[in-house]
């Protein structure tokens, strides 16, 4: 075997047993949620987690269509994301208010069900709108445009957001995210929402973007079967061949970013839910923009199930990084790796451990997980049928 | 009017950084067509090595030419072990892989060096002087300087050096480079090992004239240092240049003279980007590449 070939199998065998770590993690984090949503409400704490992966999951589900399907790589999500946070968060606070040339807007008391629609609405039309220039700006000139966004959209809230303190913080009290009264109907067996507020909100959250995600999801299954779907990838592979046979190209990519950014708008107003704030900083922005791209790519671009996968298990990997790996056995027994890796030392590490795992899994799957467990399928399928030849070694 | 040309200096004083960036990062994207997300940490990384350097009691300027040194290897050992294997791949799997070196350089860092900001010595006085009114600091003339003496430098290398010729015939076509001799990925681990010496020294300028040496110094230059190069064209190093100081100009300026955009200054820089991609989709000085059908 050439060392290529050895070199591979090692890659496959390093993240086949990653993999499977990380999915009985899952699993077990599944046991626990059962438990959480039905049993325990101290258990809530992974519920909540499991709310963050699956909003993540609409989020980047919403990035996929505009880079997975259309071709569009954007780099600055995170401030869509944001736009649908704080107008939800704006719209329930009371407190909170927008200063436009001295003039204060300020809405109050409005449910969060409510917030979800205008949210949608509010990022169709934002993402729409700066999805217009985009149609002159390709590739990596694009990729920096809106990383421009992701930077600016901090500032903006700066200068226009009065919230909490008067800072761009806009926190909400506990009871403005109460489940409405018609959900004790549903939640009778679970946690009792009159005696444990905080047992109940957060399986409200999760049951709530488990249901709005899994109507987006269909979304996209839809036009993945579509003829705009057809278009959206048409206009990815050759503009010029797609102008040809009729595809309106300026429509396609500007609908592609309107939708995109109410996905990721939506999924920031769900966020709410879990994180009672909308906050905007630098980094935070820039940070979720690059998660939103790692969940695409890791899970598979142009796939159905790709971003939401890709969103679960970095979210989850990422939270077992910080919370659990500074704790492990193998860590503190051993005397040598304890003394450097210090509690403290492995927190600072998590995203390193994070950044080399993505490297490691580019490697192994360039098309993510759910490409390389079609290729791997595929493989097998051939094997089944007809011999293949023997690959070219160099 | 003296007002005008102290901000001009301020403006230039940070353009020539962003430039100096937008270099390092024009110099990736001709020879491997890879924007790299994690120049700014690479330059974090050196400089970090830098200040631990001068802690051992170097002379100021040799620590400065020993980073260098670092960087050159460090960035094409990178190239070799990290780049090389993922080359072929597609665009979005390239910028998630430099990605993944920006969170890894990015955390790597404090937990080496530790998370407390370290201040950093210039290499040179730190004085000021007054000029009709104008205010001139030793940290703008030194970095205008130095991007000079990069500039000339490169521009020797690459038009007039048998190595520049290689390097250059590599970026343009690689597989008649690899048929004619050119040991093809030899020149890319030289291509990032310039661009991450050029990073380094660039760093170990800069920070003294900051704060103090975090983990986030770097990623406000890079940001602008991105701009930069798309304002100039990635491919264009004079764009670069050129790119660099009209954002510290335009950044400087807004500061001062335009009240109603408190806080959100960045939307001139950026404005500026969108309105010169919208009439030259590929930067001021980039080359229109024209598609066959």
């Amino acid at each position: 075997m050439s060392i290529r070939r050895v070199s591979t199998w090692v890659g496959v065998g390093i993240a086949g047993v990653a993999g499977l770590l990380l999915v009985v993690h899952i699993l077990g984090q599944a046991v626990d949620l059962y438990d959480g949503l039905f049993n325990d409400p101290s258990k809530a704490s992974t519920v909540d987690l499991w709310t963050t992966a699956l909003y993540i999951g609409i989020a980047a589900t919403g990035l996929n269509i505009l880079t997975g399907y259309n071709g569009q790589v954007s780099i600055g999500h995170g401030a869509f994301f944001g736009v649908g946070a704080y107008v939800s968060a704006l719209m329930i606070d009371d407190r909170a208010y927008v200063e436009i040339a001295g003039r204060e807007y300020g809405f109050g008391d409005v449910p969060f069900l409510v917030t979800l629609p205008v949210v949608a609405v509010v990022c169709l039309v934002v993402g729409a709108a700066i999805g217009f220039p985009a149609l002159r700006v390709k590739g990596l000139y694009l990729a920096l445009v809106t990383l421009g966004l992701a930077v600016l959209f901090p500032d903006l809230t700066k200068r226009f957001v009065r919230g909490t303190g008067g800072t761009n913080l806009v926190g909400l009290r506990g009871d403005d995210l109460d489940p409405p009264f018609w959900y004790d109907a549903f939640a009778d067996p679970i946690a009792d929402p009159l005696t444990d507020y905080v047992g109940a909100r957060d399986q409200w959250a999760f049951w709530l973007t488990l249901v709005v995600g899994g109507v987006l999801l269909f979304g996209v299954w839809l036009i993945a079967r579509s003829r705009f779907g057809r278009a959206l990838i048409a206009v990815r592979d050759h503009e010029a061949a797609a102008a040809t046979v009729g595809v309106n190209l300026a429509r396609v990519k500007v609908s592609a970013f309107a939708l995109s950014a109410l996905y990721a708008g939506v999924a920031g107003a769900l966020s709410v839910l879990v994180t009672r704030v909308a906050n905007a900083g630098k980094v935070e922005t820039f940070q979720l923009s690059i998660t939103l791209l790692v969940a695409v790519v890791v899970g598979g671009t142009a796939t159905v199930w790709g971003p939401v996968i890709g969103a679960t298990i970095v979210t989850f990997a990422q939270d077992w990084i910080e919370k659990d790996l500074p704790g492990q056995t193998w860590i503190r027994d051993n005397e040598t790796l304890s003394d450097w890796l210090t509690t403290e030392r492995t927190k600072l590490l998590a995203p390193a451990i994070f950044g080399i795992a993505l490297i490691l899994l580019m490697y192994v799957m360039p098309d993510g997980l759910v490409g390389g467990f079609r290729r791997l399928r595929g493989r097998f399928r051939t094997r089944v049928g007809r011999q293949t030849p023997a690959p070219a070694t160099t | 009017m003296e007002l005008f040309f102290s901000q001009l200096m301020n403006g230039i004083g940070s353009g020539v950084i962003y430039a100096s960036f937008a270099l390092a990062l024009v110099l990736i994207f001709r020879a491997t067509g890879i924007l790299n997300f994690a120049q700014g940490e690479m330059a974090l990384f050196t400089t970090y090595i830098h200040w631990k350097l001068t802690e051992w009691d170097l002379p100021v300027w040799l620590a400065i030419v020993v980073t260098v040194i670092i960087g050159f290897m460090l960035g094409a050992v990178i190239e070799r072990i990290v780049i090389r294997p993922v080359e072929q791949s597609s665009a979005l799997v390239l910028v998630i892989v430099t990605i993944g070196l920006f969170l890894a350089f990015n955390s790597l860092a404090p937990a080496i060096f530790g998370t407390d900001a370290v201040a950093i010595p210039r290499a040179y006085p730190n004085e000021t002087w007054e000029l009709g009114g104008v205010v001139l600091k030793a940290d703008t003339l030194v970095l205008i300087g130095v991007l000079l003496a990069e500039c000339a430098v490169l521009w020797f290398f690459l038009q007039r050096t048998k190595v520049g010729l290689a390097l250059r015939a590599v970026a343009s076509n690689p597989e008649s480079s690899r048929l004619s001799g050119v040991p093809v990925g030899t020149m890319l681990m030289v291509g990032w090992g310039v661009a991450a010496a050029i990073g380094a020294l660039a760093g170990a300028l800069v920070i003294p004239t900051t704060a103090g040496l975090t983990n986030a110094s770097m990623q406000n230059i890079l940001v602008f240092g991105f701009a930069a190069a798309a304002l100039g064209g990635f491919d264009s190093v004079l764009g670069a240049v050129v790119g660099g100081l009209t954002i510290g100009i335009a950044d400087a300026m807004t500061r001062e003279y335009v009240d109603w955009l408190n806080d959100i200054e960045l939307v001139v820089p950026f404005g500026l980007i969108l309105l010169v991609l919208l009439f030259r989709p590929a930067g001021l000085f980039g080359k229109v590449r024209v598609e066959r059908v």
